[in-house]
């Protein structure tokens, strides 16, 4: 099992998840986040007074899948995500120990 | 006394009260950090409260009741013989205490915006309580209760020069002898909610046809007239700054917008028992130019931490409208004109006259007033406190939770 953590513009959250459920993937944990890379930030202006707005808001993924579908699980993400723009965002993957479903205490790739 | 007078001055005072409660809130509210937000509501109500409180108890009878050329007489204190029979400018005299309440209401409370998020509570009230007796009282004496201003003719129709200029000028006076937010003004963050500021500002201006057109004193064409040249004023700035900062920034904000609103209301206030269409136009243009520019000057360029831009809003709108009446009254464009034997050059002596005697004793006085609350309960937060946000640290809540 592979634990994919994404960190993707708020906006191109539905068609990530669109993009995954037509692979069959059903399930992914979404959260709100702020921070800064090659992007930076940006400035907005109040009053004639310029701020500079230094953490951007992103939308960070988990999703833990099972090793044969990593592949086309990254791609999916990867292609749904895209827009060819700095800030479009990144994409980690690394080994998952185990998985508990809390409801049935089964574990491994079928409890994912 | 007239049912028609007495049932729009009633009218008049609710939407008064509603500037403050919750425009004004709102206005500045949504332009301070999220962890602020619930300490300028509370500064906002809370003055409220205690400005009626000091004006039925000594405000009233010392502005508005008979006196000398300086300051009005004592025959009202704590209302005192007040009842359903007294008369006043023609009006139950109930209404009117309770109509001017309404500005001595707002026109403390617009000094907020000058002191958020640094200001310790308690100093907000015992500035504000001294400030309504010592600045606002003597004012509305001078201008509207019959004292040497208005002896001499000064033409301030609804409060150029006793609340914008007041509030504006001191305003900033706070504004330094408090000191700057700290991070000010590299690292200040941006206003927490624009569509707040623009739910607060169109409050304000729904509320503003009752300030101008209900200082009328009754319901007649001088009333409609006010609302009329108020709501032009203000539509006419709203796009001089939505125009400027197309121009300049290439993006038109809200904020701007809004703050285009307030500039183009306050600079009309003094003007509109006076001008026309014409000149709520051209108040408005002006108005919209001028305050803008203040606001760089102040902030940017001068470098004051007067928060919210109150002295460039409301002191320098009110200021402006007040010097540039004299140039719309003719009745031509639909002025009334100046009193008889007045000249428009005599006229605009009266006018600086009146403006720059209320903006040196704002500031002399508000400067005691600083200094003494300063020595009694201590101005600024702590440092620590700041950080946190008044929401919490000063008053236990918090604004979100989301």
């Amino acid at each position: 099992m592979k634990m994919i953590m994404a960190v993707i513009q708020p906006h191109r959250l539905d068609a990530v998840r669109d993009a995954l459920e037509a692979i069959n993937v059903h399930g992914l944990t979404a959260s709100e986040v702020k921070g800064f890379g090659q992007q930076r930030g940006h400035k907005e202006i109040y009053r004639g007074a310029e701020y500079q707005i230094n953490y951007v808001p992103k939308v960070k993924l988990e999703i833990v899948v099972a090793d044969d579908i990593l592949d086309d699980a990254v791609d999916a993400i990867q292609q749904a995500a895209r827009q060819g723009r700095v800030g479009d965002g990144k994409i980690f993957v690394w080994d998952v120990e185990t998985t508990i479903r809390i409801r049935t205490g089964e574990s491994g790739e079928g409890a994912v | 006394m007239s049912a028609a007078d007495t049932s729009w001055i009633l009218t008049a005072t609710a939407l008064v009260l509603l500037m403050t409660l919750p425009g004004l809130g709102l206005f500045y509210a949504g332009l301070v950090q999220a962890k602020n937000v619930l300490s300028v509501l509370m500064h906002c109500i809370a003055i409220a409260c205690l400005m009626s409180l000091v004006w039925v108890g000594g405000g009233y009878t010392l502005a508005l009741t008979a006196g000398n050329d300086w300051i009005g007489g004592f025959s009202r204190i704590f209302l005192l013989g007040l009842d359903r029979d007294s008369v006043a400018s023609g009006l139950p005299e109930a209404l009117v205490v309770s109509f001017q309440m309404t500005f001595a209401i707002i026109t403390p409370a617009l000094m907020v915006g000058a002191f958020v998020e640094r200001i310790r509570f308690g100093a907000v009230m015992l500035i504000c309580a001294l400030w309504l007796i010592l600045v606002y009282v003597p004012v509305v004496h001078w201008v509207w209760g019959g004292g040497w201003l208005a002896k001499m003719g000064v033409i301030d129709f609804a409060g150029g020069i006793v609340v914008h200029v007041t509030a504006g000028v001191s305003a900033l006076v706070i504004a330094v002898m408090l000191g700057a937010r700290s991070g000010f003004p590299e690292k200040v963050l941006p206003p927490h909610a624009p569509w707040m500021v623009m739910v607060g500002a169109s409050l304000l201006w729904v509320g503003w046809f009752g300030f101008n057109a209900g200082s009328a004193l009754a319901a007649n064409g001088n009333a409609a007239m006010a609302m009329l040249v108020t709501h032009i004023s203000a539509s006419t700035a709203s796009i001089v700054w939505l125009v400027i900062e197309k121009l300049k920034f290439g993006k038109p904000s809200l904020v701007g917008f809004v703050t285009g609103t307030i500039a183009g209301l306050a600079t009309i206030t003094p003007a509109s028992g006076t001008v026309g269409p014409l000149g709520g136009f051209a108040l408005g243009l002006l108005g919209g130019v001028v305050c803008y520019f203040a606001v760089d000057l102040i902030k940017n360029r001068w470098k004051i931490d007067d928060s919210l831009d109150v002295l460039a809003v409301h002191g320098v709108g009110g200021a402006t409208g007040t010097l540039a009446l004299v140039l719309f009254a003719a009745p031509a464009i639909g002025g009334t004109g100046f009193a008889e034997g007045q000249t428009l050059l005599g006229q605009f002596g009266v006018q600086i006259l009146g403006v720059g005697v209320t903006a040196l004793w704002s500031i002399i006085a508000t400067i005691a007033i600083v200094l003494v609350t300063r020595r009694l309960i201590g101005l600024r937060v702590t440092p620590d406190e700041e950080t946190q946000g008044l929401d919490y640290a000063h008053h236990g809540e918090t604004a979100y939770r989301l």
